[in-house]
């Protein structure tokens, strides 16, 4: 296994446009501690973020992997391209003449897919804990480590994705074109939603749509924003009452793990039938 | 003598197209073999099977003795495909120090192949940078980096300059003379008669001969004559038996052989019958001569 991830970063490690995207998505992580310095002073009104308890443990878990999911999409492409360029290289056919079986060259890139989830997640912990010490309300060491199931979808949803990513990268050879196709499968999954609710109900559309990929992806971590209290004590004002159920399920984690393992069984055997 | 790759009934189709045939051929080790064929014979085809980019349809091929997987007998094996494949971001030492991570090679072979093939001075240049003939030269150092026990080489001068062709040629012969195996596909044939002692002739995808090059055409070679008496010499080498095909073109005559006969003996014996040769030459066909015969004959 260190040899296989050692193969796949001296590749990643000389090529200049990956290190770029993967720095940026490091710096747009850490970034997210710069919305601690949002601040509004305008004359009566006074509006400071990291005072609405955005930050408060064990909220801060839940806000942050919402956010940070976000820039995934920055490792996405470095993903797409290290699959898509080994073909448009023939670096592929190399690798395989050079003695690499197939199953080590998915291996390979499904390692390194790991290795990015595991670090995100490890680089939004330390940003988070940071983050959570200068401005939590509340500090007892049971409070800060509860709730740390998000991290956990965290790391499964990047997983999932990534893993969606790597397959694109085999089925399309391209980069372009299979980033191209993710957001053509993210029309699709809108519509077959779209579809199922007019036909069905909301909550058939619902049952059926989250054992699609880019969904069970996305109901790993549900928008937070609701559940902040500033939100929920205007909502009361106003006799609106949110009922949401915000918890990490482990059905939808079984969902998404179910879809890596195809993404990365179906990438494999398409390496096997085709011909290079 | 040990063999180092075995293929028996090899079958590969491309949909409706056949591209090899029932193929089956056993390369020995220390001989340099040449795979012949026309464009679209199905030599890239074959050699794509063996090393694990090419799925077959049916038949089956093992290397060595047949007791290890594919891809770990591929590190023990050199080859080049058609082109140069690398990394265009990663200078040449980059490119070849993730081979020695693939193959499991130690680091310091590097610098070793690559004075080889005389690139050393180049190997902190990105491959992006490097002449087809220097990316040739660089993957047949990847090609090095493990001291193979055989070399597979797929058309290394396609598409080099004569200067590149040369140079290619003459790495193949220097490595040739260190007793590595080399298996040597390509169309031109004198590069083949420059380097090979076996052959593997195929033609739409099936083999027509297999073995030593110069056993390929059961032929004892030709004399070529001229002579004043052109019309009696003809004359007199129909009737002998020793010789098949007569042909007389520009006062030349060419007479084909049936069975084995001395220069020496065939010059004291015309001189007997009183014919005074003014140009006597005994040539055995060269390889091309050989493989169009082969080739059209069946």
């Amino acid at each position: 296994m260190y040899r296989l991830l050692n193969i796949e970063f001296q590749k990643l490690r000389h090529n200049r446009a990956s290190k770029i995207l993967i720095i940026t998505y490091f710096v747009l992580l850490t970034s997210i501690a710069l919305i601690a310095a949002i601040k509004f002073d305008i004359g009566p009104i006074k509006f400071h973020l990291a005072e609405m308890g955005i930050f408060n443990f064990p909220y801060i878990w839940h806000f942050n992997s919402y956010i940070a999911a976000f820039f995934k999409l920055f490792l996405a492409i470095v993903i797409v391209s290290m699959m898509a360029n080994e073909y448009s290289n023939k670096t592929l056919k190399q690798n395989l003449i050079d003695g690499l079986s197939k199953k080590e060259f998915v291996l390979s890139k499904f390692y390194t897919v790991i290795v990015f989830a595991l670090v995100s997640t490890l680089f939004l912990f330390v940003v988070s804990l940071l983050l959570g010490l200068g401005f939590s309300n509340y500090t007892e060491l049971s409070i800060i480590f509860s709730d740390l199931d998000y991290l956990l979808a965290f790391f499964v949803k990047l997983v999932g994705f990534f893993s969606f990513c790597l397959f694109l990268g085999v089925l399309v050879k391209r980069s372009a074109f299979a980033l191209g196709f993710l957001f053509v499968w993210q029309f699709i999954e809108g519509i077959v939603f779209g579809v199922l609710r007019w036909k069905t109900d909301a909550e058939t559309a619902t049952s059926v749509m989250q054992f699609f990929p880019l969904n069970s992806m996305s109901n790993l971590i549900k928008q937070p924003f609701s559940r902040l209290s500033a939100v929920q004590s205007v909502a009361n004002q106003v006799g609106e009452k949110f009922d949401f159920d915000y918890a990490v399920h482990w059905y939808e984690i079984v969902i998404v793990l179910g879809w890596t393992a195809i993404f990365v069984f179906l990438s494999f055997r398409l390496l096997k039938i085709r011909d290079l | 003598m040990e063999s180092i790759l075995t293929i028996n009934n090899l079958t590969k189709k491309f949909g409706y197209l056949t591209a090899v045939k029932d193929l089956s051929f056993t390369i020995k080790k220390g001989n340099v073999y040449g795979i012949l064929g026309p464009n679209g014979s199905g030599k890239s085809t074959t050699l794509g099977v063996v090393l694990n980019v090419v799925n077959k349809t049916s038949g089956d091929f093992h290397w060595f003795d047949g007791n290890i997987s594919t891809h770990n007998a591929l590190k023990k094996v050199g080859a080049i495909i058609e082109r140069p494949n690398f990394y265009p971001y990663m200078t040449a030492y980059q490119n070849l120090k993730l081979v020695c991570q693939i193959k499991g090679v130690d680091y310091n072979k590097i610098d070793e192949k690559l004075e080889t093939v005389e690139l050393l001075d180049r190997k902190n240049s990105k491959f992006s940078t490097f002449s087809l003939g220097m990316k040739q030269r660089l993957a047949i150092a990847s090609a090095l980096l493990n001291d193979p026990e055989i070399l597979i080489l797929d058309e290394p001068t396609n598409g080099l300059d004569p200067k590149g062709i040369h140079q290619i040629r003459e790495i193949i012969k220097e490595i040739a003379s260190t007793g590595t195996t080399i298996l040597l596909a390509s169309h031109l044939l004198d590069e083949v008669e420059k380097v090979c002692t076996h052959v593997v002739v195929l033609r739409k995808g099936e083999k027509l001969y297999s073995g030593k090059v110069d056993e390929m055409t059961s032929s004892y070679g030709f004399f070529e004559l001229k002579c004043d008496k052109e019309d009696e010499l003809v004359k007199f080498l129909e009737t002998h038996k020793t010789f098949g095909n007569i042909k007389v073109k520009d006062h030349l005559i060419t007479a084909f052989l049936n069975e084995p006969l001395e220069s020496a003996s065939f010059n004291k014996l015309l001189f007997e019958q009183g014919f005074t040769l003014s140009h006597l030459v005994q040539r055995k066909e060269s390889l091309e001569e050989q493989f169009l015969t082969l080739t059209n004959n069946k």
